[in-house]
């Protein structure tokens, strides 16, 4: 595993009286596809939004490259500037995202805050949409555009800045199974890309294609961690961290029969 | 099926009239005159044809400048009846109700009374209605030209152009993006309700629940702009606006600007007393 990008130590964050983390640690190494794994509430959507500094932790700390983030470090404008293009991250709702009147100036907004030159921000807008194949959606308005399409705008206004780490929240979160496809395999690609990729998901499903170790939540801290394939051999664990649910169904003689299940029982 | 309130109907109405507004966008992807032109200089031309037409003191002038706009409607491929439907008509019924007392109560030589009513029609009053009518139709087409060749996002970026502050630009942009999803979250929030109900609602329960609903929009519209606010943080905002230009003028579109302020000029002297 590669030295340690993100440092989370012993880190408290509360929604004025709803604890979302308590006492979470975790170390992210670099260059990795990592999931952070775990039922609606575990707290890991917060934990994005802290390695995103856009929250500052209420107790312990977060490190980024050894440096902790803290709402007055980033009063320093080429700090914040120069972390801001280095990490990037992907809302679960689009929309939240997408605050832009075209898709182009949609695209062009990170740069022009990081106050890239004109010439350089429209070169790489091009060559940005070109990337995701979504250069026809150029001059389209964000919210005429289908689940899926928002979510690879979202992604490509966020890969202009060419971050070295992308948090993605729930990326296949309400899309339709050749939407979701197709995210997988952009988070695919980027598996031995230097890249370091951060995924929030509770889909245990997409686990193995989209992340190389997870981290497991449950109540705000880390329940387990391990290889995709420890996780998801782990059952006892996925059934107590609600990853795990029983399924219903009726036999031909009538009778109704319960047994844990899992989505990925399905992968063929 | 339950009723529709007047609140939930003018939601219906207003999402409708915006959706209907969209669609231009369709005229403004056509291949024609205006569409190829440069929004900053259709916006200054058009808007010195208006201040020409509203300052105007000759019927013939204004005339001449409504059949102008026909002509440039007719080369951008927009469709007469497009302006006739949302523009002549509305403009009509608005400036007609306003303009209709000035035809009996202007003082002046009296061509007719009313029949039973015995309102005196006077020849000042029939002019000043004339020329308040024809300003607005010619205001109101020309503007249509503008925004029905235009796309909304390059309209918005044309206003800098009269100083307008990147500031107001990117707000404008951003009530444009969102003010849809808003509006489509309030009608969900009827339907829903709307769902679950069986009977008619008195006055007093209407008035309940349009104010339970507007309070749910106003928190759903708290939590949007925190999150929105996060997002523009997470790549770099820090409180400073900025946009990117697209717009190039060519030896075209400054032939096309000088055209039209020409036009523009000529109309205001021969518009003169």
């Amino acid at each position: 595993m590669a030295g340690p990008l993100f440092e989370v130590q012993n880190v408290r964050y509360c929604y004025e009286r709803v604890v979302a983390l308590d006492g979470a640690t975790l170390t992210l190494p670099a260059g990795l596809r990592l999931a952070l794994l775990g039922a609606n509430g575990s707290g890991k959507s917060t934990l994005l939004r802290l390695l995103d500094a856009l929250y500052f932790a209420e107790s312990g700390a977060v490190r980024f490259e050894g440096e902790t983030l803290t709402e007055e470090r980033f009063d320093d404008e080429s700090f914040e500037f120069d972390f801001r293009r280095r990490v990037g991250m992907v809302f679960q709702n689009p929309d939240v995202q997408l605050f832009n009147p075209s898709v182009f100036d949609e695209v062009a907004f990170g740069p022009l805050q990081l106050r890239w030159p004109a010439a350089e921000i429209r070169k790489r807008v091009e060559a940005t949409l070109e990337g995701l194949q979504i250069t026809h959606l150029k001059d389209r308005a964000p919210h005429r555009l289908s689940g899926g399409e928002k979510k690879r705008v979202a992604i490509a206004s966020v890969l202009i800045l060419d971050p070295q780490v992308l948090l993605l929240d729930e990326p296949t979160a309400a899309l339709d199974p050749q939407s979701q496809s197709q995210m997988i395999e952009t988070i695919s690609g980027w598996k031995d890309s230097g890249r370091t990729v951060v995924t929030a998901t509770h889909d245990l499903n997409i686990l193995e294609e989209i992340a190389d170790h997870c981290f497991v939540f449950r109540a705000g801290r880390v329940a387990a961690e391990g290889t995709p394939a420890e996780i998801l051999d782990n059952e006892e664990l996925l059934r107590q961290t609600g990853l795990l649910h029983s399924h219903r169904h009726i036999h031909k003689s009538g009778e109704v029969h319960s047994h844990p299940h899992r989505h990925h029982d399905h992968r063929f | 099926m339950a009723r529709i309130g007047f609140l939930e109907g003018s939601i219906h109405g207003f999402l409708e009239a915006l959706e209907h507004a969209l669609e231009s966008e369709e005229l403004a992807k056509r291949r024609g005159l205006l569409q190829g032109l440069d929004p900053r200089v259709k916006l200054l031309g058009i808007l010195a044809l208006i201040v020409a037409a509203t300052t105007s003191q000759r019927l013939t002038v204004i005339g001449a400048e409504v059949l102008l706009a026909i002509g440039l409607a007719l080369a951008s491929h927009i469709p007469l009846r497009t302006l006739m439907v949302r523009t002549w008509l509305g403009a009509l019924a608005f400036t007609g109700l306003i303009a209709a007392p000035a035809i009996f109560l202007t003082p002046g030589l009296v061509l007719w009374h009313v029949p039973l009513l015995e309102w005196p029609v006077t020849a000042a009053g029939i002019r000043t209605a004339a020329y308040l009518i024809s300003r607005v139709e010619t205001a109101a087409t020309l503007s249509m030209l503008l925004v029905l060749s235009t796309p909304w996002t390059h309209l918005l970026k044309a206003l800098r152009v009269l100083r307008a502050p990147v500031v107001l630009v990117v707000v404008l942009g951003m009530t444009y993006r969102y003010i849809l999803l808003l509006i489509g979250t309030a009608r969900e929030i009827f339907e829903s309700r709307r769902s679950r109900r069986v009977g008619g609602l008195d006055t007093g329960q209407q008035r309940r629940i349009a104010i339970s609903a507007a309070g749910v929009l106003l928190s759903k519209t708290m939590y949007f702009s925190g999150e929105v606010y996060l997002a523009m943080q997470s790549r770099g905002f820090r409180g400073d606006a900025y946009v990117l230009d697209e717009f190039r003028m060519d030896r075209r579109n400054w032939s096309w600007l000088s055209l039209l302020v020409a036009a523009s000029a000529g109309a205001m002297w021969a518009g003169r007393h």
